[in-house]
């Protein structure tokens, strides 16, 4: 049972006011409890909650490089194996440190099986380092290293399938989730803590500043994420899709014309043709997926 | 009780009797004989470890990193290519203050690729913040195991600790070796209690960022930890004495230096061969002695700078090249005997593990009674 | 304090840094309205959102950042974001 009077992240942290990221820390520690052995990868999360000597973080917490989280994380369950201690340990890493940089040892660490849980708060970019891309930034988002402009229209590829990679070696359970969904997160996350071997949950987690919308708008946007078809909330238990968060959906264009990173589809120009590709992602993944709430027609 | 027994297999026994209990190693030429054995050992219940098969050698190290934070006795092995994708790791559990044991096999660094020895590897890491031991022979190779971990975990000290021994000249050879007991090196080395470790019952953040506040600051602390590691070398050493009569007390160690006027410094297996040569040029009438350096770090500068100050001329062999500068084992020499009139020469040689003999050594005294060093030795000109 | 070997520090001192000096606009919580349903405090980015001995919530106004998205999702309207004095 999830206590969400559990309070293990402290105030005093330095995210900025609305930060998606930090409401999912706060989230994530109520479901893992505080027998969890945090590891976080460098990226804003660590870098917010962590200036020496102020720490934010009332269970161990260990941080030491930005693509080895799952490395570490593997020795620490060794360790723990070896001493017979009950902790759990939990991986917090970005999208940055997860999708990319870090592919070699979380890919690594699940083909071993190990006996952990991976959670990326997924901001769709290396946001602690200044709105760049990565592999999981969605297509036609701007970043600084994605820009729109003259000859471009931003991100050019769609996001990668984390989930899908990790279920293919062999994760027996993994999820989405995200902060629009507060109570549906804390659960996944005790799932997964208390599955024995690699889980994984992929959270998504807006941002403000680099996403461009007031901080108060965090909880609607990543709403609107879902309800666009443009995220899909679901779990895989040992590879098979088992529950699907199912929605009315609404066109893609409700999410995209709220964020200044993807302006640049409506102004100065509407660009039809980019917000039809990013429509037909959304149809893909509510055909794949299977979203749609059907509406009985009215004779 | 004495073995005949491969240098990496006697490693793999020490490292056993050391009973660590996470091993993370990725396998690389020549290291690779050890990571089997101990692999075999756990296999066959002689060795309760977990053993992590780890995908790379930089997961190696992040993982040995992760178990002695959450409070274990962790062990790697790597050399040359591995250890430099280890570099990152290397300072962070430097800085983390975590007491790893690492092996190197002593091996070259590509390019061009190389699996042959040289000392190029584990030097190029001496400002990581790492102890490290060179051996000289298998017995040492072995030794060095308890007392890196007897050191490293000392509470003044809380360090990572290489042990470098020369690549196939050492891991690949046989030699007779006195192994300890189990008892015995439980007696020598304690269990593993670090002051500090990552539990639900005492929480703490590690690996926290530090400010320009902070940061000269904890580098600071991390130096003075391993220069306080000399005098818990020396103890760690008296207790080995005491023990099993072997001494590694000093961190370096004269050989017929008392009235030499050439004076050879080296590092690891090239020792024994300058040794034989010394026996030799001796009965000759020449008067040379060898200062051997068996800790690198710390640097003994105070034990070298008192041990060569009476010499007439110091020739340095380095198994290693600072490219675009010289030896590095020279250029810390000189250092130490700054201002002391004695001149230091240096002899690049041996790279890419091409042999050094007896008359190789004896060719280096004359070329330093001549004056003539800072050279690339054995150059073969015909092939540039 | 000494200095911590390696770089660690137990829990405690972020709470040393007051983020409440960050806010532009402060929430006005209006028990009147409020259903103690504790929305705003699950959500709150900073946690500091507290629940009184009546089930009432407020936040701890040397933490809030102000950023409103407790305002934002409750969903009696009972909380309104207000300049902050300065």
């Amino acid at each position: 049972m999830v206590d969400k009077d559990l309070e293990l992240f402290d105030c005093g942290h330095r995210a900025c006011g609305g930060c998606g990221a930090a409401l999912a820390a706060r989230l994530v520690l109520k479901g893992a409890g505080k027998n969890a052995i945090v590891v976080s990868s460098t990226g804003c999360m660590e870098v917010f909650s962590t200036p020496y000597p102020e720490t934010a973080w009332k269970v161990p917490w260990i941080h030491s490089l930005f693509e080895n989280a799952s490395a570490v994380a593997s020795g620490i369950d060794a360790a723990l194996k070896k001493q017979g201690r009950p902790e759990k340990v939990v991986v917090m890493a970005g999208d940055g440190a997860t999708f990319d940089i870090g592919m070699l040892c979380i890919s690594g660490a699940f083909e071993r099986g190990h006996n952990f849980t991976y959670i990326c708060y997924d901001n769709e970019a290396y946001m602690n380092t200044g709105i760049q891309r990565s592999g999981a930034t969605p297509y036609d988002a701007s970043t600084t290293t994605s820009p729109a402009g003259s000859h471009s229209f931003g991100n050019k590829r769609p996001k990668k399938d984390m989930p899908q990679i990790l279920a293919a070696h062999g994760a027996p359970y993994v999820a989405t989730g995200s902060i629009a969904y507060p109570a549906d997160l804390m659960q996944k996350i005790e799932k997964a803590v208390n599955t024995p071997g690699p889980c994984y949950v992929q959270l998504h987690a807006p941002c403000c500043t680099g996403w461009g919308f007031e901080g108060n708008q965090t909880l609607a946007i990543a709403k609107l994420a879902i309800e666009t078809g443009l995220w899909v909330n679901y779990e895989m238990v040992d590879g098979k899709v088992t529950k699907v968060r199912k929605v009315v959906r609404k066109p893609v264009e409700e999410y995209l014309k709220t964020q200044k990173r993807f302006r640049h589809l409506f102004k100065p120009k509407r660009q039809d043709a980019e917000i039809a590709t990013i429509q037909a992602l959304a149809d893909r993944n509510a055909e794949k997926f299977g979203i749609d709430i059907k509406i009985p027609k009215k004779e | 009780m004495l073995e005949i027994t491969e240098g990496s297999h006697a490693v793999a026994d020490a490292v056993r009797l050391c009973r660590p209990q996470v091993v993370a190693a990725y396998p690389i030429t020549p290291q690779t004989h050890i990571v089997e054995a101990l692999a075999d050992m756990v296999a066959n219940g002689r060795l309760d470890a977990d053993y992590i098969t780890v995908e790379s050698e930089f997961s190696a190290l992040s993982a040995c990193l992760g178990a002695s934070a959450a409070g274990s006795r962790a062990y790697s092995a790597t050399t040359s290519q591995g250890l430099a994708l280890m570099f990152e790791v290397c300072f962070n559990v430097a800085g983390m203050r975590l007491p790893i044991v690492m092996s190197i096999a002593n091996r070259a660094l590509g390019a061009p690729l190389s699996i042959w020895n040289d000392q190029q590897d584990s030097i190029s890491l001496r400002d990581s913040g790492w102890l490290q031991f060179y051996a000289e022979d298998n017995q040492e190779a072995t030794d060095l195991h308890y007392i890196a971990y007897r050191v490293a975990e000392d509470p003044a000290v809380l360090l990572p600790a290489m042990v470098c021994f020369d690549g196939f000249i050492l891991s690949h050879t046989y030699e007779p070796v006195e192994m300890l007991s189990q008892e015995d090196a439980d007696r020598f080395l304690p269990k593993f209690l670090p002051p500090e470790r990552l539990d639900a019952n005492d929480p703490i953040s590690f690996g926290m960022y530090a400010t320009p506040e902070y940061y000269l600051e904890f580098r600071y602390a991390t130096d003075k930890a391993l220069k306080d590691a000399r005098s818990v070398i020396k103890k760690a050493g008296e207790e080995f004495k005491a023990m099993f009569g072997r001494d590694y007390r000093a961190m370096v160690e004269g050989y017929r230096l008392e009235d030499a006027g050439t004076v050879i410094v080296a590092m690891g297996s090239i020792c024994g061969t300058i040794k034989d040569a010394i026996d030799e040029m001796r009965a000759e009438g020449k008067n040379v002695g060898l200062l051997k350096v068996r800790v690198f770090r710390p640097f003994p500068g105070e034990e070298i700078r008192q041990a060569l100050s009476k010499a007439k001329r110091v020739a340095v062999l380095d198994k290693n090249v600072s490219l675009g500068a010289t030896g590095a084992v020279a250029l810390e020499v000189r250092n130490a005997l700054y201002c002391s009139g004695v001149p230091v020469l240096d002899y690049i040689l041996g790279l890419g593990g091409r042999d050094v003999r007896k008359k190789d050594i004896r060719e280096i005294v004359t070329l330093a009674e001549k004056g003539s060093g800072d050279i690339f030795y054995g150059l073969r000109k015909e092939v540039l | 304090m000494a200095l911590a070997i390696g770089c660690r520090a137990r829990p405690g001192k972020a709470a040393d840094n007051r983020t409440g000096s960050w806010r532009v606009f402060r929430p006005a919580f209006d028990h009147e309205k409020c259903s103690k349903c504790g929305t705003c405090s699950l959500i709150c980015p900073e946690g500091c959102i507290l629940e009184d001995e009546e089930g009432f919530f407020d936040p701890d106004y040397a933490y809030c950042k102000g950023c409103g998205l407790c305002a934002e999702e409750c969903p009696k309207e009972a909380i309104e974001m207000k300049q902050e004095e300065k």
